[in-house]
C-alpha cells in the first residue's frame, strides 16, 4: 500500500514524534508538581478533540497526573430536547422535506428522534451540505425544504452563504431552522461556575479558523488561564498540551496558536462577513446539560425572515427539562468522570441517551462508552 | 466515478425486449411471465438442473459424496444504487451467498434466485443484472438451478431486489468454529478494508466526491480452497460484510469466549478509502466489504497460510492483523500506532458522518 497520498496526515501521527512529546509532557508535569491524586486538568473544548483523544487512546498515554476534561464542544450533544421536538414538528408537516446532517438524526427528542419520525412517514433526508438542501428546494418547487442548521462557527459560514444564495436566486421554498451556537459564552459560563478546577484549555481549531484567536483573549486576560488553539491529529494535541504546560511552568496565561497551518489569528474575513450579514445573537439559548446561557446562540436577522423556519412555521417551542438523574453538567466542569455518573451505562447508553454527552460519538460519555466502558468493567472486575 | 452495467450479449431472442419495461403482467403467472422466464431469465443461467423449469430443482444423489454434509444459507440484496464501481446487485447476490457458504468450509454448488422487480424497471437493466449474475455464478463454479419472479407496483420496491439461497457441500475433514480456537492463534485478513462501503457511498450521488475506489465484491470460494489446502486445521472463518471487520471480530470474541487484539499499524486500508474516511469521519473498521474474510489460524500454520493466500489474486494484500488472548473475554482491543489501547465495540445503528 502506498502512503504518498496520506503523507500530510501521517506526519501528524508519527509514533516517534509522539514518544518525544510524551516524554516532554512527563518532565513538565513533574516540574509542575502535579500528581495523579491532584492532577492538572486541561479541558479540550471541541468534540473533535475528544473524538481524537479516544480514537488514538491519548488519554492512557499521557502521564496520569494530566487529566483531560471533555468540554461542551459537540453541537449535536448540547442540542436540547425541546429543539429536537421542534424539528420533528416541522418535519411531520406534509409539505416539508426536512434536511439534516447525518449525526443529528439520532438525537432524542422528548417523544422521538428524526430517525424515528422518518420511520413514521416524515420526509427527512440526510445531506452533507446546506447547498444540497438548496438544490433539493430548487428541484422540488411544490415542497418546502427546511435545513436543520446546527454547529458552531465552523458550520455557520456555509449556512449563511446558502441563505444568501437562496436570496440571490429567489428560491423561496427554502428555509433554515437555525440552531447555530457560539462557543465563547459557554467557555465563560464554565469558567464562572463554582468548583471549576480547570488549569488550561485546548482551543477549538476549526472554530478559530473562522473567528480567529482574539475572541479567546479574555480567558487569558480575565481568568488567567492559558489556551492553545489546537489541531486535530494526535501530534497536534500532544504538542498543544505541552504548550499549555510550558505556559503554566512559566506562570503565564496567553492565547497561543498551535494550528497555525490553518488558523489565521484574524480568522476568515469572508466567512465572518457572511455570518454577520445573516445572523445576530439571541438573548439566550438553551444547552442540554448546561441550561440557558446568555448570548450563546444566533438567529436570523429580520431581512432574512422569509428564510427563517421559526417564522415560516408554527413551532411548539416548548422547553423540556433535562432528566434529573443526568450529571452532564458536572462532567463538563470536570467535577466527575463520565463513568462516575449514576446513570452512565445503565439508564444512559448510546442507544437510549439521557444526557447530552451520550448522544454523539463526539460526546465524552459516548466516547467513554464506545472505547473504554468494557475496559473499565474489566478492570473493576 | 460513474458506474454502469455492462452491455449484455444480445441474442435474436432477448434483443426484441430491448427498450421495454417490466409491467405487473410479468409477475402475473400468464404468458408474459412465461416469456420473461424462458427468453430472459433462464438463458442467463443456462444449466441442466434448471433446464426442465419445474417448480423445483431435482438434485441427483450422485452429486454428493459419502461423509459430506450440507451447508444451506439465504440472503437478500437491496443495494442502492444497483450499480457501483466494481460490481452491481447481480454480482453481489451471487458472491454474497457463495461467500456465506464458503466461510463455513463448504464448496458452494447450487443457488436459487428470487427476483422482486419494480413495475417500470427497464428490461435492459434486468438483462444486464441477470448477465452479471450468470457471469458471477460461472466464476464461482455454482449453478443457479431454481427461482421465482414477482413484480410489485411502482414505488413498492426500489428497482430490483434479489434473494439468493445456496447449498454447498462440506468435506468431512473440515470443522471450523469457536471450539477450535486457542490463545495465541493469529487473525488474518485477505486484503484492504472498507472498499465496498466507500464505493457504494461514492456511487450514491449525495457525496459529490470523486473517490477512485472499486467494490471488492468477489466470490471467495476459490481462495478458501487454497487456504484449506495450505492450512487444513484452519480454526474459524467469517466474511466481513455489513458492520465490517469490527463486527466480525466482536462476534469471534463474544461467541468464542476470548479476546482479540488488533494491531492498527497492520490493518490494510487503501489510500483512497483512508482519505474518504478522514473527510467523512468514518472508521474503516466498520465499513462494509463484499470480498473480505477474517480467518483464525494456529500460529504454527500462519506463515504457510499467508504465503498461499498472497499467491492468490484475492489474497495478495493478506496480512496478519491480530491475535487471540485468553483474558478479557469478549473484548476486541485495538493497539494504536502509539501503543495506546482502545476497545473496538459493536456500532449502534449505522455509521453516520460527523458534521465537524
Amino acid at each position: 500500500m502506498t502512503q504518498s497520498g496520506m503523507k500530510f496526515v501521517d506526519e501528524f501521527r508519527d509514533p516517534h514524534a509522539a514518544r518525544v512529546l510524551l516524554r516532554e509532557l512527563e518532565l513538565s508535569i513533574d516540574r509542575l508538581g502535579a500528581t495523579p491524586k491532584k492532577p492538572l486538568q486541561i479541558m479540550e473544548v471541541c468534540g473533535g478533540h475528544t473524538h481524537a483523544i479516544f480514537r488514538y487512546a491519548l488519554k492512557d498515554l499521557v502521564p496520569p497526573a494530566l487529566e483531560f476534561v471533555h468540554g461542551p464542544g459537540c453541537p449535536v450533544c448540547v442540542l436540547p430536547m425541546g429543539r429536537v421536538d421542534d424539528c420533528v414538528a416541522i418535519a411531520r408537516r406534509s409539505e416539508v422535506i426536512f434536511t439534516t446532517f447525518g449525526d443529528a438524526m439520532r438525537v432524542p427528542g422528548s417523544q422521538m428522534s428524526l430517525l424515528q419520525a422518518r420511520a413514521e412517514g416524515a420526509d427527512v433526508r440526510m445531506v452533507y451540505s446546506p447547498l444540497d438542501a438548496l438544490a433539493l428546494a430548487e428541484a422540488n418547487p411544490t415542497r418546502e425544504v427546511v435545513f436543520f442548521g446546527l454547529g458552531f462557527e465552523t458550520t455557520m459560514p456555509s449556512t449563511a452563504l446558502t441563505v444568501l444564495d437562496a436570496e440571490r436566486r429567489g428560491i423561496h421554498n427554502f428555509s433554515l431552522f437555525c440552531n447555530h451556537i457560539t462557543i465563547v459564552p459557554t467557555i465563560k459560563a464554565i469558567l464562572d461556575s463554582p468548583g471549576m478546577g480547570i488549569h488550561g484549555f485546548l482551543g477549538p481549531g476549526h472554530v478559530a479558523m473562522v473567528i480567529g484567536t482574539a475572541p479567546f483573549e479574555f480567558i487569558a486576560n480575565e481568568y488567567k488561564r492559558p489556551l492553545v488553539v489546537a489541531g486535530f491529529e494526535p501530534i497536534d494535541i500532544l504538542h498543544s498540551l505541552l504548550m499549555v504546560l510550558r505556559q503554566l511552568e512559566a506562570g503565564e496565561a496567553k492565547i497561543e496558536n498551535q494550528y497555525a497551518r490553518l488558523v489565521d489569528p484574524n480568522g476568515n474575513r469572508v466567512a465572518l462577513e457572511a455570518i454577520t450579514r445573516v445572523f445576530e445573537l439571541r438573548e439566550f439559548f438553551e444547552w442540554r446539560g448546561l441550561g440557558s446561557i446568555d448570548h450563546s446562540g444566533v438567529r436570523m436577522r429580520v431581512p432574512y425572515a422569509r428564510f427563517d423556519a421559526e417564522k415560516k412555521f408554527a413551532i411548539p417551542n416548548v422547553r423540556i427539562a433535562d432528566p434529573k438523574s443526568c450529571q452532564c453538567g458536572e462532567v463538563l466542569k470536570g467535577a466527575i468522570k463520565p463513568f462516575q455518573c449514576k446513570v452512565f451505562g445503565r439508564a444512559c447508553t448510546p442507544q437510549t441517551p439521557l444526557g447530552a454527552l451520550m448522544v454523539s460519538s463526539e460526546g465524552a460519555c459516548a466516547a467513554y462508552y464506545q472505547y473504554a466502558r468494557r475496559a473499565h468493567i474489566e478492570t473493576a472486575a | 466515478m460513474n458506474a454502469r452495467l455492462k452491455d449484455p450479449i444480445l441474442t435474436p431472442v432477448n434483443s426484441r425486449w430491448l427498450g421495454k419495461r417490466i409491467t405487473l403482467a410479468h409477475g402475473a403467472g400468464g404468458r408474459a411471465m412465461r416469456e420473461l422466464i424462458t427468453e430472459i431469465i433462464a438463458p442467463a443461467f443456462d444449466n441442466p438442473l434448471l433446464a426442465p423449469l419445474e417448480d423445483q430443482a431435482r438434485i441427483p444423489a450422485e452429486f454428493l459424496q459419502a461423509g459430506e454434509s450440507l451447508a444451506f444459507t439465504t440472503d437478500s440484496y437491496v443495494v442502492s444504487p444497483i450499480v457501483f464501481p466494481g460490481g452491481d446487485i447481480g454480482k453481489l447476490a451471487v458472491c454474497g451467498t457463495v461467500n456465506d457458504l464458503a466461510v463455513g468450509g463448504a464448496r458452494p454448488r447450487w443457488l436459487s434466485c428470487g427476483l422482486i422487480l419494480e413495475e417500470g424497471l427497464p428490461i435492459d437493466t434486468l438483462i444486464a443484472v441477470l448477465a452479471s449474475m450468470g457471469a458471477a455464478a460461472r466464476e464461482a463454479g455454482v449453478c443457479i438451478v431454481t427461482g421465482d419472479t414477482k413484480v410489485v407496483g411502482c414505488g413498492a420496491a426500489d428497482a430490483i431486489f434479489i434473494n439468493t439461497a445456496g447449498i454447498g457441500t462440506i468435506p468431512h475433514e473440515r470443522h471450523t468454529g469457536p471450539r477450535n480456537v486457542r490463545a495465541g492463534d493469529k487473525l488474518i485478513i485477505n486484503g484492504t478494508l472498507g472498499d465496498h462501503g466507500i464505493a457504494v457511498m461514492a456511487a450514491r450521488n449525495d457525496l459529490a466526491l470523486q473517490i477512485p475506489v472499486h467494490s471488492d465484491c468477489a466470490p471467495l470460494n476459490g481462495l478458501i480452497e487454497v487456504m484449506f489446502a495450505a492450512a487444513p486445521g484452519l480454526r474459524w472463518l467469517r466474511d466481513c460484510t455489513r458492520g465490517g471487520l469490527a463486527t466480525v471480530a466482536n462476534e469471534f470474541a463474544e461467541e468464542g469466549g476470548f479476546s482479540l487484539h488488533l494491531d492498527e499499524a497492520a490493518l490494510p486500508v487503501a489510500d483512497a478509502v483512508r482519505g474518504a474516511c478522514e473527510i467523512l469521519g468514518l472508521d474503516p473498521l466498520y465499513l462494509a466489504n463484499e470480498g473480505k474474510l477474517a480467518a483464525l489460524v494456529a500460529a504454527e500454520d500462519c506463515d504457510a497460510l499467508l504465503a498461499a493466500m498472497r499467491a492468490h489474486p484475492l489474497g495478495c494484500d493478506a496480512a496478519v492483523i491480530g491475535e487471540v488472548h485468553a483474558e478479557r473475554k469478549g473484548l476486541v482491543v485495538l493497539r494504536s500506532r502509539f501503543g495506546g489501547e482502545r476497545v473496538v465495540d459493536l456500532i449502534d445503528g449505522e455509521q453516520l458522518p460527523r458534521i465537524c
